[in-house]
Parts: structure tokens; C-alpha cells; sequence
């Protein structure tokens, strides 16, 4: 009974995917599209909010030994983000137009969204496993969503081939921690591998539960299915792919590798590695930097571009969940635990802000395409040129987008990178990690170059000849203006929300 | 000193203001911008006249921004960000002055120009390394956005040297604040605090180089300097000015206040090779205007000349050398604005050529009298004649360099008859060269100078002439900022 009333806001979520299905099966089916993807988008938008605020009124700590279910302040505002992600997904959704079972996409969209909400609850590997599957299986068929378009397709069948394989890798690595430890909760397998030799056998199950979370990070070498996902999927998807998806997955990664391998951490300071799981998220974050920025460069598909983009970001996003691997010699001070627990918790927030603040860019950004794809049919840099001269608003939430992505202040991906780099720079001794923090000063540095590109369109290149003001539905406009100003406030003051987050990660002691 | 901030503040909301109005109306768009760039000059000039000298560093403002990494919102001048405080505010006005004949996009240009103004206002007037980060960052988009919309020759490709330099420069920044912060146990970005911090030696050999080169690329210290004469070129008019006569500070104002105050070591393991390369930067910057054959390139690189100077006066760590290189910060600034306003401006836009040996046959002093004048003061000031400011400041770059290091300063002096000899050069070949009362194959009508364009020109000479022949004020104030303690470490360092 008391799992019920814990799992209330997942309910809520599910109650309104099937209400969305059934409204739009009984009442909607003779009715212009695009007046029931109005209608489903409202209804799944009210159960959203309906959650977030009965998320916003609960939060007291509970952890069941089974770990199947856990609720405190940290996980209920995730779980609020994934929401709001959800909302921002449906509200650009009304925009685009690329098939006819809208309850349907929007049961999808929901039931995906439950999946991550149990993802983020879950210390259990069997409940993380299963929820993963949910989010995974629901954003398969999203993708697959455009039966008009055959890359749309082309994107699902590699996305679930991809999913699938690195799904089954995953699993062999947890039943290969469940052999060696007996357990299933996070804590306890800490506990049971505590104090034990390094097992070889642990280190290849590490690396294949890393190999699992890679693929939905989307981090180098696990990264192929991303660019063909994110440019052949429907926008609204590919959007809640590179967003809700994303903060959900490392959210997930960080505890596991933070709670359940602790012990393991290994060490990723130049010329003084050993083995553990920092080592090989470091190298994993190397590459997703190096190669997500240099390849995106190449890229004449605004999508494409940004799904190199998204890889790139995985890369810093990994150096927020490396500084939670700090390990003893590292400590300043001469409260040791102290000073430890406060860098772990630096670097839960910084990965919080960063992912939050990356999610909500990157889905304006998509709400932008999205825009210009519906209108001109084509999303490569062409169909952007000049939109400054035809969509002046939608040309500068487009220009804090992409400068956010490209970390220019005062926009909040600034802030979140500083942040990120500076915590993962003191949870080693001696700047230790600096070697991982100039890749990627110097890779973002690169980033601007392609942001620029974007951008050069929009606002240097001369608009083609005839093409009129663009005009698009108003719930969209809002929302995309809300996502910039979103990004726009979170940088001037993120101290609004770094605040909560400091706090609500103390209270869940992390 | 509570109306500095109001410098930024003013800027960004004349930003806001010109952003919601109607795209066609150009005429209250350029009246919009002057009165908010009017507005900033006299803020700044008030706070000038209002410090008292000695009073070191002056709080604005200063408020917890985000505690919990001790960061603070915190504004706050000396006298060397009061001098360069009072140059953004000269160049933002005569840059708009020199910049009323934008008609493309008019509305668009001065939100661009207005948002780098704010941002370099913030720069000067930062106390929190933070804080002073955001600002830097923040001007460098503007300046993307103005070469490559409004610019000319190989604009987009000027545009894109200038900002990805930038942000290299500013990515190399980046990684130096962010050790220097962890090292120094994570607690503050307060400049001031930080300073008092003993940063380990062996850390401050590496960290010195890179915080002082990634801001001095933006100063163009040389063999960083490329972006300059491309970036000069390609940017329209008034982007140039600012360009030249205040970005370009922004470089030498950061690595003065950030990377010089924080690492004292640093900076004597490292001091002699950024001379040679500042004394390098003088004579090849002088060497290379002098075969030019483009008006504009030949401004360009007689920047980088005289940016050296600057570089070499920071240097020398003698009182001297030091004002001499705030001082020639401020000078440069305007001198600078004045021969680009004359080349972009006065020239370019009615001739629509660049080239000296097409300008050559144009008889330009019978037909642009007051243009010919004015590019005529601006390069005696330029050369470094008595009477102008560059005089008063190169000349105690070079005081201050023969102290430090005697060799270098002859080589520097050798820049200065270089710089001499382009100046002749180019002001013979672009106004020069025709015979008087014979006409000339081009016998285009040039529309004559216009009012803004003569007062612009007129505010520029003025304030040269004036920090020339009476620079008492001027050099009490910048050599009072050397007094507070963050500044007056440099000074005991060589001394110990």
C-alpha cells in the first residue's frame, strides 16, 4: 500500500496515457489532425502538471530494502524535469504533422515518460533493467513513427538494433554482478564487493553495464545509432530522445556507478591510472569530445549537427559523473569524509544542472527545426537561410539555443559547464583530471565553429527570394519562448535552481 | 561611484529597447543608440570627475551571486578601469557618429553594438574573476555578428578568425581560472582574495603563460595577432573602432589585472620572452604596414605595432613602463578610432576603394579637404609626434623599457622610425599624390563630410590633442590604480 501511494505521480502518468488514447479513439477520430494533436498534447500536458505538483508536495526520504522504489528529494526532482520535458515534447509536438494515430504517438510519449520516472526511482538492478526497457521499447516505436518517411525507419530499425544488442550486454554484465555478490539492491553489492581483491570478472561486468548505459547516453564508441536517429526520427521524438532520455540515463548511470561500484573507482589522473570504472568513463568522455565536435563540424543537416552535438555533450556531462569517483587521496582539509561528501555532492549538482540545462536547450532547439521542417519541408542549413528576416523571434531563441550549446555566457550552458569542469577538476589531488578538463575547455572551444554555422544562416545569409514571413501555432511559439527564456534566466541566476538542487541533494545524503 | 554599473545596465537595455522596435524605423534606431551610448560616456565621465584619487579600488556593487561557489556579483573601479571606462564611453559615441549612414539591417547593427559595448563596460569594471569571464565571453559574439553581416572584404571569413581566436584565447583563460580556483581551495573567484593566495611556483609556470597569452591574443600579441589586420579589414566602420580601439584593450586589461596580479612568479619566470615577443610584435607590425597596399591593412598592422608597446610596457614592472602602458591603451584606443573612422568611413564609403595606388590618382585633399586634415593629425599622433597623447605614452614605455631591458627598447625604438616612415608613406599616397589643380581620371563626385562624421572626427582629435599637451590628469588617475594593493604587488615584485 505505502509503494502505491509512492508511486502516485507514475500512476497519474499512466491514468492519462490510457485517457489520451481513449479520448482520441472515441471522440477525436473523425477530426482534422492537427485539432487532435492540439487536444491529446493538452490532455497529456495537464497530466503532467497534475504529477508535477503532487511530486512537488511529496519528498520525505524513503528507502525500502528492496531498493524497488525510492523517493526523496534528488529523485522527485528529476522526475519533475522529466515531466517538464514531457510537456515541452507535446507542446512542439502540435507543430509537426507525420501521422495519424496521435493517441497513439502521445500513449507512447507518456509511457516512455513512466519509464524514466521509474528508472530515476530505482535502485534494484532488476527494476532499473525493466524500466529501461520501457523507456527504450516506447522510444523504438516513436522513432519509427513516420510510416510516410523511409528514414524514419531506416533511424528505428538501427536505433533498436543498436538498443537491443547493447540491452542484452547490459544484462549479462548485471548477472554477472548478481554471481559475484548474491545481490540485487545497488548499496549491497557495494557492501558485498567491498574489502574483496579486484575481480577480473567485476571489471568486465562494469564494462558491460557501461557499455548498456553508453549506447543511451549516446557516448563514443556507442554513439552510431544517434545521428541517423536523431535526423530520421519524427522531431518531437528525436527531441525526446536527445532530452527526457538523456537526463534520465545519466541520471541512472551516475547512481549506479556512484552507489554500486563504490569501491571500484579507480583512478583517472595522467600517467597514474588503475583500474576502475573512472578510467573508463574518462577515456569514453575523450572520445565522445573529440570526435562529436570534429564530426559535427562536417555536417550540413541542422539535425545531424546536433546529434554530434548531443555526443559531444555526453562527453562533458560523463566528467560530471567522473567527479563522483573521487576517491580518499583527494580530500582536502582535515575532514576527510566531509570534504569528500561535499565534492560528491558539487558533482551530483553540477551533473543535475548541466542535464537539465542541456535537456531544455536541446528541445528548443528541435521546437525550432521542427518550425522550419514543417514549413519548408527540408531541415540542412538551406532552409535556414535568412530566417532572421522572416521569423525574427524564432531566430533569436535559435541564437540562444545554439550559443547556450556552445557555452557562451550569460546563457545557462555556460554556467553548466563551468560548474561541471570546475567540480570535476577538485575530485582529484593535485588537478589530477586537468588533462580530461582542457580536452574539453578546448573542444567546446572547437563547438563554437558549428554553432556559428547555424547561426551564419540565420542571421548573415540572404533569405530565398518570395518566401514570406513564417507563421506557426501559438502554443508552440510559447513554449519554444518559455525554453529561451528558460536558458537565458537559468544563466544570469542560477542560483534560483542551483540553490534547490544543493539543497535537495543534501537532504537526500547523498 | 553607484552610477558606474549603470554604464552596462544602460547599454544592455538600449539593446532591449532597440530589439522590440518595429524593423523599419532606422532613424530612431540610430537616435536610440546615441542617446543610450551618450548616457554611458556621461556615467562614465561623472565617475571619473567623482573619484577622488587614492581611494584605490572603488566598490559599485557587490552582491552573493552564487554562494556556493563564491561567486559574487561584484563591479568596482580603480583608476586603470576608470581610464578605460572613459575610452569605451568616447569610443561608443563617435563610433555611432561614424556609423549614420548604416541603412541595411539598421536596427539589428546597433543591438550588436550596443550588447559589445555592455560587455566590454563589464570587463573593465569586474572585481570577481567570474564575473569578469562573462563579460569577456560576452562580447565576442557581437563582434562575430558585425563583420560578418555588415563587413566588406572576405567578411565571413574575418568574422570567423576573429571569434574562433577569441574563444581559444578565452578557452585558455578558462582553464588557467579554473585551476587557479581549485588550487586555491575552491573558495572564492573575488579577484582581490584570490590574489592573496600563494599559487605554488611550479603551478604558476604554467598557469601564468596561459591565462597572459589567452588573453593577449586578444591584445595581438604577436605571432597571435593574425585576426587583427584581417578582422580590421573585413569589419565595417564602426566595428573597426571598436575593434582597435577598445577590444583590443579588453586583451591587455585582462592580462594586466588577471593573469600579472594572480601570478607574480609566473610573470618573472616568463616576463623577458613576452618582452621580446611584445618588442617583436612593434617592428614587424611597423615593418609589414609599410609595404601594404591596402589602406586599411596598413591601420591594421600599425595596431598591432602599437599594441606592442602596450604588451612591453607591462613588462618593464617600473612605474613608469606601467602607467605608460595604460596610458598608451588610451591613446591607441582613440588615435586608432580616428585613422579607422578616416579609412572606413570617410574614404572607403565614398570611393568604395581601399587600394592606395587607386586612391593614388584621386587628388583626395582637394576633394575631401576636412578628411585629408584629420587623417593627417591622427597619423602625426599616430607616429608618436609631440603634442599628441602617443607621445606622452610611448615615451614611457620606452623610459620604462630601457630600465628593464635597454636592448629591447632600442629595437622598440627602431619600430617607432618604421612607424614613422609608414605613416608618411600612406599619408602621401592617399592624399597626397595628385598634383594639386589637375584633375584626375576619377572625377567621381564624392559627397561631402557630413555633420556627424566632423564632430566624431573633431571629439577624437580633441581628446588626443588635449591628453598630449596636458596629461597630468590622465597619467595622476592611472598611475593612482597602481597604488591600490592588488596593483602595487607588481611593482614589489621585481623590487624583491
Amino acid at each position: 500500500m505505502e509503494l502505491l501511494i509512492l508511486a502516485v505521480p507514475e500512476t497519474l502518468v499512466v491514468a492519462t496515457a490510457f485517457i489520451v488514447l481513449l479520448v482520441d479513439m472515441m471522440e477525436m477520430r473523425r477530426k482534422p489532425v492537427r485539432a487532435r494533436m492540439l487536444v491529446a498534447a493538452v490532455i497529456s500536458c495537464v497530466g503532467c502538471l497534475v504529477s508535477i505538483y503532487w511530486l512537488s508536495q511529496t519528498g520525505v526520504p524513503t528507502t525500502p530494502p528492496d531498493g524497488m522504489l525510492i523517493v526523496n528529494p534528488v529523485t522527485q526532482m528529476v522526475k519533475q524535469l522529466i515531466l517538464l520535458l514531457t510537456i515541452f515534447t507535446a507542446l512542439i509536438s502540435i507543430e509537426s504533422n507525420f501521422t495519424d494515430h496521435v493517441g497513439e504517438y502521445f500513449l507512447l510519449l507518456l509511457l516512455a515518460t513512466v519509464g524514466m520516472m521509474f528508472l530515476v526511482s530505482s535502485e534494484n538492478v532488476l527494476m532499473i533493467f525493466v524500466a529501461l526497457e520501457l523507456l527504450s521499447l516506447s522510444l523504438y516505436i516513436m522513432t519509427a513513427f513516420n510510416k510516410q518517411n523511409i528514414k524514419s525507419a531506416e533511424a528505428a530499425l538501427k536505433y533498436f538494433l543498436f538498443g537491443g544488442m547493447s540491452a542484452a550486454v547490459m544484462l549479462f554484465g548485471l548477472s554477472l554482478i548478481y554471481g559475484l555478490s548474491g545481490e540485487i539492491v545497488l548499496p549491497r553489492i557495494a557492501d558485498k564487493l567491498k574489502g574483496q581483491p579486484l575481480d577480473p570478472l567485476l571489471m568486465v561486468a562494469m564494462v558491460m553495464v557501461v557499455t548498456g548505459f553508453g549506447f543511451k547516453i549516446a557516448a563514443v564508441p556507442f554513439h552510431l545509432w544517434t545521428p541517423d536517429a536523431y535526423q530520421g526520427a519524427p522531431t518531437p521524438s528525436a527531441a525526446f530522445i536527445a532530452s527526457g532520455s538523456k537526463v534520465a540515463s545519466f541520471f541512472i548511470l551516475a547512481k549506479v556507478m556512484m552507489v554500486g561500484f563504490a569501491g571500484v573507482e579507480g583512478s583517472g589522473v595522467w600517467r597514474n591510472f588503475s583500474e576502475g570504472w573512472v578510467p573508463v568513463l574518462a577515456i569514453m568522455a575523450v572520445l565522445s569530445m573529440v570526435l562529436g565536435n570534429l564530426a559535427a563540424i562536417a555536417q550540413r543537416s541542422v539535425r545531424r549537427l546536433l546529434a554530434y552535438s548531443a555526443i559531444a555533450h555526453a562527453g562533458y556531462m560523463l566528467l560530471g559523473v567522473i567527479s563522483l569517483g573521487i576517491l580518499k587521496e583527494a580530500a582536502s582539509g582535515p575532514d576527510v569524509a566531509a570534504s569528500m561528501t561535499a565534492v560528491k555532492q558539487n558533482g551530483m549538482a553540477s551533473l543535475l544542472y548541466y542535464v537539465a540545462t542541456y535537456a531544455l536547450t536541446t528541445i528548443g532547439a528541435f521546437g525550432v527545426v521542427s518550425v522550419v521542417q514543417e514549413r519548408s519541408g527540408e531541415e540542412r542549413f538551406p532552409a535556414f537561410a535568412g530566417l532572421s528576416r522572416r521569423a525574427p523571434v524564432l531566430s533569436f531563441c535559435m541564437m540562444i539555443f545554439m550559443l547556450s550549446l556552445a557555452g557562451i555566457p550569460p546563457l545557462a550552458g555556460f554556467f553548466g559547464k563551468f560548474y561541471l569542469f570546475a567540480t570535476a577538476l577538485s575530485s582529484a589531488k593535485s588537478l589530477g583530471l586537468l588533462w580530461l578538463i582542457v580536452f574539453a575547455i578546448l573542444m567546446s572551444a572547437v563547438s563554437l565553429y558549428y554553432y556559428l554555422q547555424v547561426l551564419k544562416q540565420i542571421y548573415v545569409a540572404p533569405p530565398p527570394a518570395g518566401v514570406s514571413t513564417l507563421q506557426f501555432n501559438l502554443l508552440s511559439r510559447v513554449a519554444i519562448l518559455l525554453l529561451a527564456l528558460a536558458v537565458l534566466v537559468l544563466g544570469c541566476a542560477p542560483n534560483l535552481v542551483l540553490s534547490r538542487i544543493l539543497a535537495a541533494v543534501k537532504t537526500a545524503s547523498l | 561611484m553607484t552610477v558606474l554599473p549603470w554604464t552596462i545596465y544602460t547599454s544592455f537595455l538600449g539593446v532591449v529597447a532597440l530589439m522590440l522596435l518595429p524593423s523599419n524605423s532606422a532613424k530612431a534606431a540610430k537616435v536610440i543608440a546615441l542617446g543610450t551610448s551618450i548616457t554611458g560616456l556621461v556615467l562614465a565621465l561623472g565617475a571619473v570627475l567623482e573619484y577622488k584619487i587614492g581611494s584605490g579600488i572603488v566598490t559599485a556593487c557587490k552582491l552573493p551571486w552564487i554562494p556556493a561557489l563564491g561567486i559574487d556579483y561584484y563591479l568596482g573601479a580603480d583608476g586603470i578601469s576608470l581610464t578605460l571606462v572613459l575610452l569605451t564611453g568616447i569610443a561608443a559615441v563617435v563610433g555611432i557618429l561614424f556609423s549614420w549612414n548604416v541603412e541595411h539591417r539598421t536596427k539589428e547593427f546597433f543591438a550588436f553594438y550596443l550588447a559589445l559595448i555592455g560587455g566590454v563596460y563589464g570587463v573593465f569594471l569586474s572585481f570577481d574573476l567570474f564575473l569578469l569571464f562573462v563579460f569577456y565571453e560576452l562580447a565576442i559574439i557581437p563582434k562575430y555578428f558585425l563583420i560578418a553581416i555588415w563587413g566588406s572584404t572576405h567578411r565571413e571569413y574575418g568574422a570567423m578568425k576573429l571569434a574562433l581566436y577569441s574563444f581559444v584565447g578565452s578557452a585558455m583563460v578558462l582553464i588557467g581560472l579554473i585551476a587557479a580556483y581549485v588550487v586555491a581551495g575552491a573558495q572564492t573567484f573575488n579577484l582581490i582574495e584570490l590574489a592573496k593566495y600563494p599559487f605554488p611556483e611550479s603551478f604558476q609556470k604554467w598557469a601564468f603563460p596561459l591565462v597572459f597569452v589567452g588573453f593577449a591574443v586578444l591584445a595581438g600579441l604577436w605571432p597571435l595577432h593574425t585576426w587583427a589586420p584581417t578582422g580590421h579589414v573585413a569589419a565595417p566602420t564602426a566595428a573597426s573602432m571598436l575593434l582597435a580601439g577598445v577590444v583590443m584593450k579588453l586583451g591587455a586589461y585582462g592580462a594586466l589585472r588577471v593573469a600579472m596580479t594572480l601570478f607574480p612568479l609566473g610573470l618573472a619566470a616568463w616576463r623577458e620572452a613576452i618582452a621580446v615577443l611584445a618588442v617583436i610584435g612593434i617592428v614587424y607590425g611597423a615593418m609589414v604596414a609599410l609595404v601594404q597596399k591596402d589602406f586599411k591593412f596598413v591601420i591594421g598592422y600599425s595596431s598591432v605595432s602599437h599594441m606592442g608597446f602596450v604588451l612591453l610596457g607591462l613588462m618593464t614592472l617600473t612605474s613608469i613602463g606601467l602607467s605608460g602602458a595604460v596610458l598608451q591603451m588610451f591613446s591607441h584606443g582613440i588615435i586608432a578610432g580616428l585613422l579607422f573612422g578616416v579609412v572606413g568611413r570617410m574614404v572607403y564609403d565614398r570611393t568604395h576603394t581601399r587600394e592606395l595606388s587607386e586612391l593614388q590618382t584621386m587628388n583626395l585633399n582637394t576633394a575631401m579637404p576636412f578628411a585629408a586634415v584629420t587623417f593627417v593629425v591622427a597619423g602625426l599622433a599616430s607616429m608618436g609626434l609631440p603634442g599628441f597623447s602617443g607621445f606622452v605614452a610611448e615615451l614611457q614605455v620606452l623610459i620604462g623599457a630601457w630600465r628593464a631591458f635597454p636592448a629591447l627598447a632600442m629595437l622598440a625604438g627602431l619600430g617607432i622610425l618604421v612607424g614613422v616612415a609608414y605613416t608618411i608613406r600612406t599619408i602621401q599616397k592617399s592624399f597626397f599624390a595628385g598634383q594639386s589643380g589637375q584633375m584626375t581620371k576619377s572625377e567621381i563626385t564624392i559627397e561631402p563630410i557630413s555633420v556627424p562624421e566632423r564632430v566624431g572626427a573633431a571629439i577624437l582629435m580633441a581628446v588626443t590633442l588635449f591628453v598630449g599637451l596636458y596629461p597630468a590628469p590622465l597619467l595622476n588617475l592611472i598611475k593612482s590604480g597602481f597604488d591600490s594593493q592588488l596593483m602595487s604587488n607588481l611593482l614589489k615584485g621585481v623590487a624583491s
